[in-house]
């Protein structure tokens, strides 16, 4: 399959979003070993060509789900580093106002409906959502992410069942990152090519490497503009890797050097460096945005570590909602 | 006043509100085409069509959580689930999503949502399909729970359960499906609002906290308990969370004798708070400790002698309020 040739000022866009998600996460994984942040911290280091392609990929309207592995999503859909940084430290400026944390980041302004914490729990929901939209008819996709470890629980099932009988516009995409939790996908699942899952509920399935953000776009497009035009719902696998542990707490034991490395010379980013700088893009425009990029996360930082605590007030009046026309 | 069934009203209450509302639909396992295992939603698909009334495949988990995803962006849906023993499938959906969403999002979402369906015991379905599921859904801020005992009230609080924006519990009876009872005339609209406790009998030595089907139970003890000449005052708390002890308290504080009277085992729960909160706000009013009569704490056997014995019986209420009475 040809990789499609990527417009130099989209690609450049794309490279300063994957450049503020991994910047981002490497400042939060100080902080989290400086005990600035606590809780679980999930990285999505290495993976984000994905979140960054499927962004562009949808409209404004369009929903977004995400597992507790969210920054990458949220931020590339354009949430603030600063309200993104505040949630992990749990201040109220945060984007969940220190309600949610590193696992529950909601900016439901640019319908990105949340970082979701149990696995497989959250497809049906997403589901939910694009039923909403064909209720209403409206013009709306959802996007719905998991990793490949969601694949072998019943929520998964039962989403993906309901999402076909229904014909819902949804595209899920899986995203596979090799390991759920520190277990590798040939001791949980007895298929490699976990696309073939979709053929189970009458629907088209995808399956392709991450690491090429303009080729990550055009696939997921494809599948959206399916949804969007009445085509149902789509199952897409994406290739990927996590260049960190599950979480801050895992010292990722079970696979070799060899093989992190050997996924590292698909970086993304340096992927998508290296492409800029064929199509003629001068070296020192890229270290300017790297610059640039760093400055903000700094910025960030700062702007968490000012913030006021989360409040009280809010923690109550957020168990239940206001009664009234709604 | 007219006459209706509690699942004529339970249909009623859904059939105004999907009139009234768009964004009201009903879904779940045969609500449409076969009208309902129960026959609550008898109609409902003649009347609104398959874009409002909804089968699906025997899947709770996933269709709980379909109901919960569209009710987050705008819609109002009402899940039922054939009967709350299998809601235990669709447990996370309820707890972890449901219930947390509106806080999780610092209010920027909220899930209005109705869960309904018969719960406890039936006649003879054995232990998987026999259970009081009120304490588990009562223990979980963010959900509301509505256990209504009679006609008017499973009306009335319906009504306000599908208008509600946050997760409401609704809790039916299969045994109560077919209880009688006075309901307001058509056009005349009543919606009950939450933590409101009825009166049902006025009494001055024993005050009975009771619902769902046990409250037919200790009506019928309270009337033969007058031969004894002891007078109950039954108090029918019908939404479990929020709770409203005020009318308890009050009654307590004349009677100086509590008895709650439930379905469901006897280790925590509603029941168990009740008492607790009785003891903590009417402390020096009680003449004799609180006293229960619960679903015994057993899986529920086949045999219906046994299960006679495990659901609350005339007799043991009428034992219990003896005892607490002090009466021979």
């Amino acid at each position: 399959m040809g990789t499609p040739l990527p417009d130099k000022d989209d690609l450049l866009g794309q490279y300063r979003s994957m450049m503020v998600i991994r910047r981002f996460e490497e400042e939060a994984a100080r902080h989290y070993a400086k005990g600035n942040i606590g809780g679980f911290l999930h990285l999505y280091i290495g993976q984000e060509a994905i979140a960054v392609a499927a962004v562009d990929a949808l409209q404004e309207q369009d929903y977004i789900f995400q597992t507790y592995r969210d920054h990458g999503i949220a931020l590339a859909r354009g949430m603030p580093p600063k309200a993104a940084m505040a949630e992990l430290f749990g201040k109220d400026t945060g984007c969940s106002r220190g309600m949610g944390g590193s696992m529950h980041f909601f900016d439901v302004a640019r319908n990105f409906l949340g970082g979701w914490a149990i696995v497989g729990g959250h497809l049906a929901v997403a589901a939910g959502t694009a039923f909403k939209s064909a209720y209403n008819n409206e013009d709306r996709v959802t996007i719905c992410f998991f990793g490949e470890g969601s694949t072998n629980i019943g929520g998964f099932h039962e989403a993906m069942s309901l999402a076909g009988i229904w014909k819902l516009p949804i595209v899920f995409v899986c995203e596979n990152n090799q390991y759920a939790m520190g277990t590798p996908l040939e001791r949980t699942s007895p298929l490699k090519d976990l696309s073939i899952k979709a053929k189970g509920y009458a629907m088209v399935g995808d399956r392709f490497e991450g690491h090429d953000v303009a080729l990550v776009q055009e696939r997921i497009a494809e599948a959206v503009d399916r949804a969007r035009t009445g085509g149902g719902p789509t199952f897409i696998e994406v290739l990927t890797y996590r260049f960190r542990g599950h979480s801050m707490s895992d010292p990722a034991k079970y696979r070799s050097r060899t093989e992190l490395e050997q996924k590292k010379q698909l970086d993304p980013i340096h992927v998508a460096r290296d492409r800029l700088l064929e199509l003629g893009v001068e070296e020192s425009k890229l270290d300017d945005v790297d610059l640039e990029v760093d400055q903000e996360i700094d910025e960030a930082v700062k702007f968490a570590e000012a913030s006021e605590p989360a409040r009280q007030d809010v923690m109550l009046s957020t168990v239940y909602a206001e009664e009234g026309e709604s | 006043m007219r006459e209706l069934r509690y699942r004529e009203a339970l249909r009623e209450a859904m059939l105004e509100e999907m009139e009234r509302d768009e964004r009201v639909f009903l879904m779940g396992e045969e609500v449409g085409h076969y009208q309902g295992a129960y026959k609550v939603s008898e109609g409902l698909l003649d009347k609104f069509g398959e874009r409002r009334v909804i089968d699906t495949p025997i899947a709770e988990a996933g269709f709980a959580g379909v109901g919960v995803g569209a009710a987050m962006v705008g819609l109002r849906p009402i899940i039922e689930f054939m009967t709350w023993n299998f809601s235990f499938v669709a447990f996370d959906q309820i707890i972890s999503n449901a219930a947390k969403i509106h806080q999780m999002s610092a209010g920027a979402l909220h899930v209005p949502i109705v869960f309904r369906g018969p719960n406890g015991a039936a006649r003879q379905v054995a232990s998987q399909h026999s259970h009081a599921v009120a304490p588990f859904y009562t223990s979980i801020p963010g959900l509301y729970v509505c256990q209504p005992s009679t006609p008017r009230d499973a009306k009335g609080l319906l009504k306000t359960a599908i208008r509600s924006n946050s997760p409401v519990i609704f809790l039916e009876g299969e045994t109560l499906y077919g209880v009688k009872g006075e309901v307001p005339d058509e056009g005349v609209e009543e919606l009950i609002p939450f933590g409101v406790s009825r009166v049902a009998r006025v009494g001055a030595d024993c005050t009975i906290v009771t619902w769902g089907r046990p409250y037919y139970v200790a009506m019928a003890a309270a009337e033969k308990l007058v031969a004894d000449g002891i007078e109950c005052e039954v108090i029918d708390p019908r939404t479990l969370r929020p709770l409203d002890m005020g009318p308890i308290i009050e009654s307590v504080r004349k009677t100086n004798r509590c008895l709650v009277v439930h379905e469901h085992w006897p280790y925590g729960g509603p029941g168990a708070e009740i008492v607790d909160r009785v003891q903590r706000e009417a402390f020096d009013y009680l003449d004799a400790p609180v006293e229960r009569v619960t679903g015994l704490d057993v899986p529920m056997p086949y045999a219906l002698n046994l299960e006679n014995e495990v659901l609350p019986t005339e007799e043991r209420v009428i034992g219990a309020v003896k005892r607490v009475t002090y009466a021979k």
